[in-house]
């Protein structure tokens, strides 16, 4: 469902990052993609350094709690092997610029930017003025792009989509795209869904697949299921700053393994026993029955 | 001077400028680490935002990063970002933004973006996240960062976030909700600012920090207060809750 020159959005803001779809983005050896999120990281740098990237639309880019992302900075700063075209907000302009896709509006307007560089660097941040009373202030564009991956702890078989914990810019992503897939840790029965309707983040009207795909969020987390796998976010620093380290990286770890499943096992027992939490359940609410 | 690191006294110094205030807006690192000591010494009212969609953060380990499932668990509220910047931080709700820079000029204008030109820069930082909103949001602002002539320098190569612009009436002149930069924290001593002209003013040296070694970590002629202060050395307690509870094994604070 990803073509070459597509736009793409991977969201997640730390939490439930399809790193499985990226991976499948580069084991297809796609090309020219647009890739975009508010923060770009270790998926997006392993995507761009497999050369699958010749655009970022971001708003804060870096290895969450780490450091930065080496393949993205060659690029940028030596354009090695070439440069990356960079689209750049903050995160509320980002977050506007998805919300107005989602929405069909040709505008976001926020408080920000105001006296800033960022709008000289990007043309999309223009100063507006309010038709009520002429108070300045800025707009973004919408976004819509041509697929976005959503990363979830459940859908059922329709698509209706549930999370919970940080709930980032899933949405807002999901339903400004044309086409939406949603990566689950379990695919439940329309009941599970329908019994807790408040955690629905996405509806299967708006999905156009669903793949299950347990752990597919490795090495970012999916709450309740498994931990941010810290360690790993580590070792990408080291990996990421010599090019054929990370050549050798791909080549093991996503050209070497067919599947999720395969990489999954890679990476042993032993790792995930470590990033599996002690239960916190958050109880239960009544919806009343009101038949 | 006793015995404690650099960034252990930054940290410490960071906490004590809290004292006594609500709804903090926190990144991670050093400032998450300063927050969180002062919840537990001089504001243990405060409530931690972070811009990952969580308000009122109870977190049980030390988070390393503002997206860690740590923050999410036992917090008073997860929520979309669209929430968060809207009704939170454009709403008023935000007391204190901490903010973090590579450069700063003496106007606390901040740059995370680029060493360098934008097109081919000579170091690719970050960017913005939430920094130019929350600069331009927040109440006010906290600086915390690491001081020297490359970081506090006469010119930022790159506006990220606006701090006093190029004098305090210029900021209020713009009629934004926050009040912008209010005090900076580095590992060399504590700054406030001018009301008149918006500019940084160093109220306070660490222990062991002269006010030359200041004056040579920093990018411009430096404005000194009449009275300046000391700053009192960390308390056996500050130092416990950071070595014991907040940064047991060092990831930040070392050093």
């Amino acid at each position: 469902m990803v073509r070459d020159g597509d736009t793409l959005a991977i969201e997640g803001f730390t939490h439930l990052i399809s790193f499985a779809a990226g991976h499948e983005v580069i084991r297809q050896r796609r090309r020219d993609l647009t890739l975009c999120r508010l923060t770009p990281d270790v998926v997006y740098d392993q995507m761009v350094g497999a050369g699958v990237a010749s655009k970022l639309v971001f708003s804060w880019m870096g290895n969450p709690g780490v450091g930065s992302l080496h393949a993205i900075r060659r690029r940028v700063e030596h354009h090695d092997p070439a440069p990356l075209e960079l689209e750049e907000y903050s995160h509320f302009g980002m977050v506007g610029h998805y919300a107005a896709g989602a929405a069909n509006l040709p505008f976001w307007p926020l408080r920000s930017y105001f006296e800033t560089d960022l709008p000289k660097v990007n043309p999309n941040i223009r100063p507006v003025t309010s038709p009520f009373g002429g108070e300045p202030v800025f707009a973004v564009p919408p976004l819509n792009p041509d697929v976005a991956v959503v990363h979830a702890q459940r859908a059922d078989a329709a698509g209706d989509t549930q999370i919970w914990g940080l709930t980032g810019c899933q949405k807002e992503a999901a339903f400004a795209a044309s086409r939406v897939i949603v990566v689950v840790e379990e695919l439940v029965a329309e009941e599970v869904v329908r019994a807790d309707p408040n955690r629905t983040l996405i509806p299967g009207i708006k999905v156009d697949a669903v793949v299950v795909c347990p752990r597919g969020a490795h090495p970012s987390y999916a709450q309740g299921y498994y931990d941010r796998d810290n360690r790993f976010y580590l070792e990408w620093d080291r990996i990421s700053r010599d090019p054929e380290a990370l050549e050798g990286w791909l080549d093991e770890w996503v050209h070497g393994t067919a599947t999720h499943e395969e990489y999954v096992e890679k990476l042993g027992t032993e790792r995930w026993a470590e990033l599996t939490p002690a239960p916190a359940l958050s109880g239960s609410v009544d919806y009343g029955d009101y038949r | 001077m006793g015995d404690f690191s650099k960034n252990e006294m930054l940290v410490v110094a960071g906490a004590r400028a809290l004292a006594g205030k609500r709804v903090c807006f926190v990144g991670i690192g050093l400032p998450n680490i300063a927050v969180a000591l002062a919840q537990r010494t001089v504001a243990p009212a405060i409530e931690l935002i972070y811009e990952s969609g969580v308000y009122g953060a109870r977190p049980a380990r030390l988070p390393l990063s503002i997206g860690d499932p740590c923050l999410v668990t036992g917090a008073t509220a997860a929520m979309s970002m669209v929430e968060l910047f809207s009704y939170y931080l454009q709403g008023g709700l935000v007391d204190v933004g901490f903010l973090g820079a590579a450069q700063l000029d003496r106007f606390g204008n901040i740059n995370t973006t680029v060493i360098g030109g934008y097109d081919r820069p000579k170091v690719r930082l970050p960017g913005s996240g939430g920094a130019c909103e929350i600069a331009i949001n927040a109440r006010e602002v906290f600086v915390l960062m690491r001081q020297s002539a490359r970081s506090f320098v006469e010119r930022i190569d790159f506006r990220t976030s606006p701090g006093n612009l190029g004098g305090a009436a210029l900021r209020a002149a713009q009629g934004w909700q926050g009040r912008g930069p209010s005090v900076v924290v580095t590992d060399l001593g504590r700054y406030g600012f001018d009301p008149d002209t918006g500019e940084m003013v160093l109220e306070a040296v660490h222990p062991g920090v002269t006010e030359a070694d200041v004056r040579a970590a920093t990018g411009w002629d430096l404005r000194v207060a009449g009275d300046l202060e000391v700053t009192p050395d960390p308390t056996d307690e500050e130092l416990r809750l950071i070595r014991e509870e907040l940064d047991p094994d060092g990831v930040y604070v070392k050093g």
